[in-house]
């Protein structure tokens, strides 16, 4: 990458893989159970938190030497919770129907452990590019599980991706239907949001066995 | 040694100054916005009320309302009489579409007579009447606008939330779960019965119309007894207004 440094493109790097917020640092679980029975919902949260992460950490950062220590995480939560409620106001009146899409996930945003996590873990302590890049890295290593449960999940319990019936209609019998499939609907219930969280886990310490906890 | 920044005077004048700062900016948002948002919100109203009588761009399996440039033309063409019903009153007003069903529930539980908005529309020579009701879904607000036919049967549904989980409550706004109330009857042998969100339901495909029954979304119980229960205590009181139809 010629346009970062390499310690910069690690920041962007190293959350997708081997220091994953979700898989490794279990940072987010609660909203990767919550919203992953869909696709669309999946990715829509991941560009809520990509944006929010990425600014949020810039906004720390750039107050990070004004912050009392002893109200740090008021602050920050006033921080993340008045974007949120600016972002939500501001397409409320311009883009209505997405705002109505959104609205679910805003107050889901606001408690997200990342995005506290990481402004308490690295914004406080780096200057507002580092941040920034911080920010991008992590939600991209957040999104990119949501996206893989979520894939799983709506194909496995649903029949669908985004909402279109990849595999033919379960009720008119139609596609793999017609040979006795069935979705699994116990797919769409957060346990198993837990197991392919589990699973994802599983393969990736099996390939990297230094991420492995004695 | 310490930092300035960890004294006491310090941290107060800095969440003095945080919380002015901070309030300022979100009093300033949420007032420049608010006629827009406003605005959004009537026009809202506007197509969900059209969309529940069947006036809507729905392609195949999605639900997808008309334009909002044409929602107010429209809206005056087809909605013909927007009644308030207060007791064995009955007015019209023309804005009676912009009632907060929440407001008049609570005012209802104050010892208040509720006013029962009811819209009543022309399409094709049939007459539809749409009441907007509103109840509690498993983890917030749900609501609908359901158009009848004079005998309560109901000819088209409009239901949305505020906040159930996506891919399971959410769902209730999928056509294939709204559909399913279309010819749904709400009385049974002449007395109110509403309609139940059933699971175990033995009819998938809801062709029997006389059941008081539409199939319930896998995953999603309490959404759908919120929705059942909505019906059975919002449009029962409908039901004396109905019977002067007769």
């Amino acid at each position: 990458m010629g346009l970062l440094s390499k310690k910069d493109a690690a920041l962007i790097k190293d959350p997708l893989a081997d220091n994953n917020p979700i898989t490794i640092q279990v940072l987010g679980i609660c909203s990767a159970l919550a919203i992953t029975a869909e696709l669309e919902a999946a990715i829509v949260m991941s560009v809520s938190v990509l944006f929010v992460l990425g600014i949020g950490n810039v906004v720390i950062s750039l107050m990070r030497n004004i912050i009392p220590s002893k109200i740090r995480i008021i602050v920050q939560l006033i921080v993340v919770a008045a974007l949120v409620i600016i972002v939500d106001q501001v397409l409320k009146a311009f883009a209505y129907e997405l705002s109505k899409t959104l609205s679910v996930f805003v107050g889901l945003i606001i408690t997200n452990c990342i995005i506290m996590g990481r402004f308490e873990a690295f914004a406080l302590g780096n200057g507002p590019w580092r941040s920034f890049l911080d920010g991008i890295g992590n939600s991209l290593g957040y999104g990119v599980i949501l996206i893989i449960v979520a894939f799983f999940r709506e194909l496995l319990g649903a029949g669908t991706l985004l909402g279109i019936k990849v595999l033919g209609d379960p009720i008119e019998k139609t596609g793999v239907y017609k040979y006795g499939y069935e979705n699994n609907g116990f797919m769409l219930l957060a346990p198993m949001a837990l197991i392919v969280v589990g699973i994802i886990i599983w393969v990736q310490r099996t390939r990297n066995k230094a991420l492995i906890e004695d | 040694m310490s930092k300035k920044t960890d004294s006491n005077l310090y941290t107060i004048l800095f969440a003095i100054a945080m919380v002015i700062v901070v309030g300022g900016l979100l009093a300033f948002t949420a007032s420049a916005l608010r006629p827009r948002i406003d605005n959004n919100e009537r026009l809202e109203k506007q197509q969900n009320i059209l969309y529940a009588m069947g006036v809507n761009a729905n392609d195949e399996s999605s639900a997808i309302f008309v334009s909002t440039k044409e929602a107010p033309e429209l809206f005056s063409k087809y909605i013909t009489k927007q009644l308030v019903i207060q007791g064995d009153n009955v007015t019209e007003d023309p804005e009676a579409y912009l009632i907060d069903v929440k407001k008049e529930q609570t005012s209802a539980k104050a010892g208040n007579e509720r006013r029962l908005p009811l819209f009543v529309g022309t399409k094709d020579g049939k007459t539809f009447y749409i009441a907007p009701i509103r109840g509690k879904g498993l983890w917030d607000a749900i609501w609908a606008y359901v158009a009848m036919d004079s005998n309560m049967v109901v000819q088209g549904a409009y239901f949305d939330h505020k906040g159930e989980t996506a891919g399971l409550g959410a769902n209730i706004k999928q056509r294939y779960f709204m559909d399913d109330f279309i010819g749904e009857s709400l009385m049974s042998n002449g007395s109110f019965k509403g309609i139940t969100v059933a699971k175990g339901n033995n009819d998938p495909k809801n062709l029997e119309k006389n059941d008081n029954e539409v199939d319930a979304i896998a995953g999603a119980t309490i959404t759908g007894d919120g929705v059942s229960a909505m019906l059975k205590s919002e449009l029962r009181q409908y039901v004396p207004y109905f019977k002067t139809l007769k």
